[in-house]
């Protein structure tokens, strides 16, 4: 069975690396800066012991003040998984980073919620609509939506 | 195919807005009163033209070889299955060839939730059967959107974009339910006459 990695252990080695970018760290979730999702995302790839290669999945959960947007990982190889999460505080114009270069799995689902929430994501190769159609108005999965 | 540009776009790609504007053009119409296809049918011909046996036969044939579209939308569907299977046994009433094409169909059996993107591909099925063709809406949210009559995606009842001939209720309605709605649609049809069509 797939066993949780302990997210104290992890945020020490990112916060080695990474100074000031780690939030905080519960469970087997950690939670970065915004604007060091990438290079966090990339470190946690590559790095051997840890090889998170494989995005089980991606989602935002909406709280209003911030959208929490949450990547589960997984490694293949060690068969063990990591939460990571980052928070968007711009409500009017969120925008984050692309992990499609990272993982590919990414793709559809960073698709799914820029237009559920309306979350930009810089670097995707192909940004569009996935489920609504051209000139649907407003985010639908937001809590402020109706 | 109008394809302007829409106020808020997301996609470069022409047939993206072309998409767009169909769903929203269709969304328009749908609050429109169903326009009667038979209307150019004037009285002069309903009152000079006598058929008898003609009908009873008609009707009988095309009721007793009635082809539902092979068409499953939602969770409904897997009862419209369960009714072709030999349990419920729709072949009684030569109804187990659900056909792959809507060319070939009669009956459209719209089975679930309809959303406003698969609308205008579910008003393009029942455009491209040929007449005589008779829509049966399979659950409540066919009916009336059912739970999600609010929702932004949801197409509130199918009567919205295609009329419709029988209603079966349920969330999903039992094979015996759409059985019933199914014979009830078979009396409906022995009443058609070819002279006046109701």
């Amino acid at each position: 069975m797939t066993t949780l990695l302990s997210a104290q252990n992890v945020s020490k080695e990112l916060m080695a690396r990474f100074p000031d970018m780690v939030v905080e760290s519960s469970g087997s979730a950690v939670l970065v800066k915004s604007q060091a999702l990438l290079e966090v995302a990339a470190f946690l790839k590559a790095t051997p012991g840890l090889d998170l290669d494989y995005l089980t999945l991606m989602t935002v959960v909406d709280y209003l003040d911030y959208f929490e947007v949450v990547y589960l990982l997984t490694s293949l190889q060690h068969n063990h998984s990591l939460t990571l999460k980052t928070r968007l505080f711009d409500r009017d114009n969120p925008s984050l980073a692309s992990v499609v270069g990272l993982w590919k799995g990414a793709d559809y689902q960073e698709r799914e919620v820029y237009d559920m929430f309306g979350i930009k994501f810089v670097g995707h190769p192909n940004l569009k609509r996935l489920f609504l159609w051209e000139g649907f108005q407003g985010y639908p999965m937001r809590k402020d939506y109706l | 195919m109008g394809s302007e540009k829409p106020a808020v776009p997301y996609s470069s790609v022409d047939l993206d807005w072309a998409e767009g504007h169909t769903i929203e053009s269709l969304k328009a119409e749908s609050t429109q009163p169903i326009p009667d296809p038979v209307a150019w049918i004037d009285e002069e011909i309903k009152r000079n033209v006598l058929v008898s046996s003609v009908d009873y036969v008609i009707d009988w044939a095309r009721r007793s070889s009635m082809f539902p579209a092979g068409f499953g939308l939602a969770c409904c569907a897997m009862e419209m299955v369960a009714t072709g299977t030999a349990r419920f046994d729709l072949s009684r009433f030569g109804m187990e060839v659900f056909r792959a094409s809507p060319r070939q169909a009669d009956l459209m059996i719209v089975s679930g939730t309809v959303t406003w993107k698969m609308a205008p591909s579910v008003k393009l099925i029942y455009e491209q059967m040929a007449e005589p063709k008779w829509v049966l809406a399979m659950g409540s949210c066919a009916i009336s959107g059912g739970t999600f009559r609010e929702y932004y995606s949801v197409v509130p009842g199918v009567n919205r974009i295609i009329p419709v001939d029988i209603y079966v209720p349920g969330c999903p309605p039992r094979p015996d339910a759409l059985l019933d709605g199914i014979i009830k649609l078979h009396h409906k049809v022995s009443k058609i006459s070819i002279a006046k069509r109701h």
